[in-house]
């Protein structure tokens, strides 16, 4: 067994390990720490496949914001999740024919399938192991997919708006600077000169 | 290539099929939790990113990089949306439990 053999087991068995207490934990907080160690493992076999870009973007993107999003999320609803909880095993023979039939129907084609002899030669960016992975990737996304690159990041803005949109709440009693206002007053309506009898207040 | 270190294509292919099936599975099981199904998804994406990453490793394609670059994306746009749904549903409810989500019923 070779070292990348043995990491690569090492990974998978974590991350399939910490996918299975994602789904069956009974806390949503530790349910969002296992989805980091999934993601953070399969980091880890992102690079034992030579994709180091991705596997460092999938520690950034998922780990510094998606997973810190739905822990934020978690923490922040007062919900009682033991209420959710119940009747989660009514379904449970369902989930577990539909997943033991799709499993075996995943594992039969991926074990069963074929290359056509000629698709290797067809690659549309072949891999140029001279470049580093980082380097290739910036190369290709930003002349040959620059429009879906481009398409990336609109999808990016319009969830970013989207997001905004819905969580901005205006409350009516909220005191709010308004600047045109307050440069608009003048000094007639703001002063007022009051003679004020010796002796007595105003 | 993934052959030389003796990892095969028929490993990636393994382990990104047991993760997709236990993403589906977790909708199942905890089908009133809408967090957990949030999760589930996310699973379920990582599986097939796993699955373009194997697949260009083993055809010298980075092509299959560039798509699972996308795919993060989309699954971190996806992931700020549901959120922000939830967020506001359980501003308006008190509740985030799945079979509440049934107003629009006539």
């Amino acid at each position: 067994m070779t070292l990348a053999l043995f990491f690569f087991y090492v990974f998978s068995i974590i991350a399939v390990a910490s996918a299975l207490m994602v789904i069956a934990s009974r806390n949503p907080v530790h349910s969002v720490l296992f989805l980091i160690l999934v993601f953070v493992n399969a980091a880890g076999l992102f690079m034992l496949a030579g994709a180091e870009f991705l596997a460092l973007i999938l520690i950034v993107v998922y780990v510094g914001a998606v997973a810190v999003l739905f822990l934020f999320v978690t923490m922040m609803l007062d919900v009682d999740f033991a209420s959710l909880r119940q009747g989660m095993l009514q379904y449970a023979p369902v989930g577990v024919v539909v997943g033991v039939i799709l499993l075996l129907e995943l594992l039969l084609v991926g074990g069963s399938f074929v290359m056509a002899p000629q698709v290797s030669g067809a690659s549309a960016v072949p891999i140029d192991h001279a470049v580093d992975n980082t380097r290739a990737l910036g190369q290709v996304i930003y002349t040959r997919y620059v429009f879906l690159f481009q398409g990336a990041g609109a999808v990016l803005l319009v969830a970013m708006v989207g997001a905004i949109v819905l969580t901005l709440q205006h409350k009516a009693n909220v005191k709010r600077q308004n600047i045109a206002h307050q440069t608009q007053r003048t000094r007639a309506e703001a002063t007022e000169l009051v003679k004020v009898k010796s002796g007595q207040g105003v | 290539m993934l052959d030389a270190a003796g990892i095969g294509l028929g490993h990636y292919l393994t382990v990104a099929a047991i993760l997709f099936t236990l993403g589906v599975f977790g909708i199942f099981l905890n089908r009133k939790n809408i967090i957990i199904i949030l999760m589930s998804v996310e699973l379920i994406l990582l599986a097939v990113n796993i699955n373009f990453v194997a697949f260009s490793a083993q055809l010298g394609d980075l092509a299959g990089q560039v798509f699972a670059l996308l795919i993060l994306t989309v699954a971190a746009a996806e992931a700020a949306i549901g959120l922000a749904i939830l967020v506001i549903f359980y501003r308006n409810r008190g509740t985030i439990a799945v079979e509440d989500v049934n107003q629009l019923k006539g």
